[in-house]
């Protein structure tokens, strides 16, 4: 493994059992399925599908927030490494300050209870990392400016903040234990559009000036692409492409990456309809079909595609794509209008 | 093009705690029949509480303005909405004239009886259609929409939809009673956006079928520039510019709506870095004085824009903005 990857994953499952009726058969929820993926240092590195993807439980596996059943996970920053799946408590106390995460909702993310001060505090204290309690101010101090909020700003309660000022206390409160890792799960999706710029040219501020690496869930492909160096999509617990962000969107190769695509509204009223439509819906995780995942809703599925799943394949430099017919449909200009 | 609706003046406040909030600010528009009008604007703009005045569906603390007129013209005559006071009364504009689907249809339809009952009752009511015709009509609709397999589905409950299906069914529903003006209030906003096109394309194709007005009501350009005919931008309770789709859009004229496009992630060009406006939208209790916009526009004239609400001048024939950018430079040519 090189020394530029900071997470790697390796045939990475998350499977929940849910309780089957009195009854009936034992049923599993396959949200993450045999994902293997590599984060560079210093990446953007942006995660992107639909809701039940199972984007926002890989972000949790890759923090050991939720239950590995199968694969492995590695964290190396050059100082520490850590086996998730092995990790003992004492490892994970480090792991924890080294890793961070930063959810959705501004709004049920922060105790309506704590001044901002104490909210951006309790990480440090928490975790113990300031011997005094001025150094902790010092600390918190620090982080505030550097997400733009004042030293009035600490004193108040949440309550008294707007959407986007609260979205820059979740994120100093995530920074401020001075993490390496960070995942942010649909960090802006509850903003509006006005204030959504603000808090992404933000993130991509402090991360370098942190050298963070960073794993940006979202589901708003236009988002990713404006922030992120690398993406990968996801479908039904699989990834079924990657590549760096400029490549993805210039030239996917996945049927569904571009159907995806195809689907966001374009803001030109004279380009109305020419969207490669989808039929049908994200199949249910617990009863997935068999193959390719995708081939209930592929306009190119083929007997291959109903029977064998696909494995990524190299397309080109750091772009892979698991689909058995992407060649073709790469070469063959009649499939593409198909 | 035929009349359907005219709103004069409308100006809501709301009572609370607080005091009393103004939610919509001396708003007028005129729709024609068959038009989809895009009622844009960010949280707390005022695009639902509008869209509601409607048919009068707002909260018991609702007060509107004494100058409010909205006259909906329908086949016998026109309706004063405002001058309707019970819900018997109501029964014209609501669920009949117009009908509604909101964003969320989970929290839409009741839980615990079928789709298919929801459906035959509001025919029933507002039409006077009897049960066995209201079924045929109901599970003709959800075929129309493309649910698969209707008479199933027509007995189904709403949990047992996905949400792309119950969306559908929401439409199907309000579209029933053949209304002359649907209001959806975000109805893709809680999609994927594979779902959100089908669903688009659904609402494109029933406007043509049916001939009726749609307002729809969206944070999302992306969308109104793929669906709607005009476009009204609004802000902090006030309307700021309207004009068709092409010209809002394309030669945007008011610096909020400047504003808005410019902070849009465009996948059309990756190299503009993301402008956000300055500032946060302020709270309805500390509505700035003059021009809404004043403490966050890039180009405010200072004074002028504290002092003097701004009202509409013509951009082009069609198109208005309310900013005095706009009078000062056409007073300097």
């Amino acid at each position: 493994m090189s020394n530029d990857i900071l997470i790697s994953a390796r045939d990475l499952s998350v499977h929940f059992p849910l309780r089957g009726g009195l009854f009936g058969p034992k049923q599993v929820v396959r949200a993450v399925e045999g994902v293997s993926l590599d984060i560079e240092k210093g990446r953007f590195f942006g995660l992107v599908g639909e809701s039940g993807s199972g984007k926002t439980t890989l972000g949790k596996a890759l923090l050991k927030a939720a239950p590995i059943t199968r694969g492995t996970v590695t964290y190396d920053d050059g100082e520490m490494r850590h086996e998730l799946t092995e990790i003992t408590a004492k490892g994970l106390k480090d792991y924890r300050s080294r890793s961070q995460l930063i959810f959705q909702d501004p709004y049920a993310a922060l105790s309506p209870r704590m001044t901002v001060r104490d909210i951006i505090a309790e990480p440090l204290e928490v975790m113990g990392l300031t011997a005094s309690r001025e150094e902790t101010d010092e600390r918190v101090r620090e982080i505030a400016a550097k997400c733009r909020l004042n030293l009035e700003h600490l004193r108040r309660f949440p309550h008294a903040f707007s959407g986007g000022q609260r979205q820059r206390i979740s994120i100093a409160r995530a920074l401020v234990s001075n993490p390496r890792f960070v995942v942010a799960d649909e960090s802006v999706a509850a903003l509006d559009v006005s204030i959504q710029a603000d808090v992404l040219n933000l993130l991509k501020e402090i991360q370098q000036e942190m050298g963070l690496t960073f794993l940006f869930v979202s589901h708003d492909l236009s988002v990713v692409a404006h922030v992120c160096d690398h993406v990968a999509v996801m479908y039904l617990g699989r990834l079924v492409e990657t590549a760096p962000t400029r490549e993805l969107f210039a030239a996917p190769r996945h049927p569904y990456t571009k159907a995806l695509l195809s689907a966001i509204p374009s803001l030109d009223p004279d380009d109305r309809g020419k969207a490669q439509k989808l039929e049908g819906e994200i199949p249910s995780p617990t009863n997935q079909p068999p193959g390719c995942k995708f081939q209930t809703r592929c306009p190119f599925a083929i007997d291959i595609c109903r029977r064998d799943e696909p494995k990524l394949e190299h397309s080109s430099t750091g772009h892979e794509v698991a689909c058995h017919r992407w060649k073709e449909l790469m070469d063959d200009r009649s499939l593409q209008t198909a | 093009m035929t009349r359907l609706l005219d709103v004069e003046n409308l100006t809501l406040q709301f009572d609370t705690d607080e005091g009393r909030i103004t939610a919509v600010d001396n708003v007028s528009f005129a729709r024609d029949a068959g038009q989809v009008m895009g009622l844009v604007g960010e949280s707390g703009s005022g695009k639902s509480v509008t869209a509601k005045s409607l048919m009068k569906l707002n909260p018991s603390n609702a007060v509107y303005g004494p100058q409010t007129r909205i006259t909906l013209h329908l086949d016998d005559g026109p309706v004063d909405v405002m001058a309707l006071k019970s819900s018997k009364e109501m029964q014209v504009v609501r669920g009949g004239a117009i009908s509604m689907i909101f964003q969320e249809p989970m929290a839409s339809f009741a839980p615990a009886i079928s789709i298919g009952d929801q459906m035959v009752e509001q025919l029933e009511i507002h039409t006077g259609m009897g049960p066995k015709r209201a079924r045929e009509i109901s599970i003709e609709m959800l075929d129309r929409v493309g649910i698969s397999d209707a008479s199933t589905r027509f007995k189904q409950y709403v949990f047992e939809l996905s949400g792309g299906m119950r969306q559908r069914a929401m439409i199907a529903m309000a579209l029933s009673t053949n209304p002359k003006l649907l209001i959806a209030d975000e109805p893709t906003t809680a999609l994927d956006v594979t779902i959100q096109a089908q669903v688009i394309d659904l609402m494109k194709d029933l406007v043509t079928d049916f001939g009726m007005g749609i307002v729809f009501i969206t944070h999302d350009l992306g969308v109104i520039a793929q669906t709607a005919d005009t476009v009204a931008v609004m802000y902090l309770g006030r309307l700021v510019e309207q004009g068709s789709v092409r010209e809002v859009i394309r030669t945007s004229a008011h610096p909020y709506t400047n504003g808005l496009i410019a902070a849009l992630p465009r996948l059309d060009d990756l190299d503009t870095p993301l402008t956000p406006i300055p500032g946060d939208i302020p709270s309805p209790l500390e509505r700035p004085p003059g021009c809404v916009f004043n403490n966050r526009c890039p180009v405010s004239l200072g004074q002028r824009c504290i002092a003097e609400v701004p009202q509409f001048s013509p951009v082009t024939g069609t198109h208005q903005a309310a900013c005095h950018l706009i009078d000062e430079r056409a007073a300097a040519k």
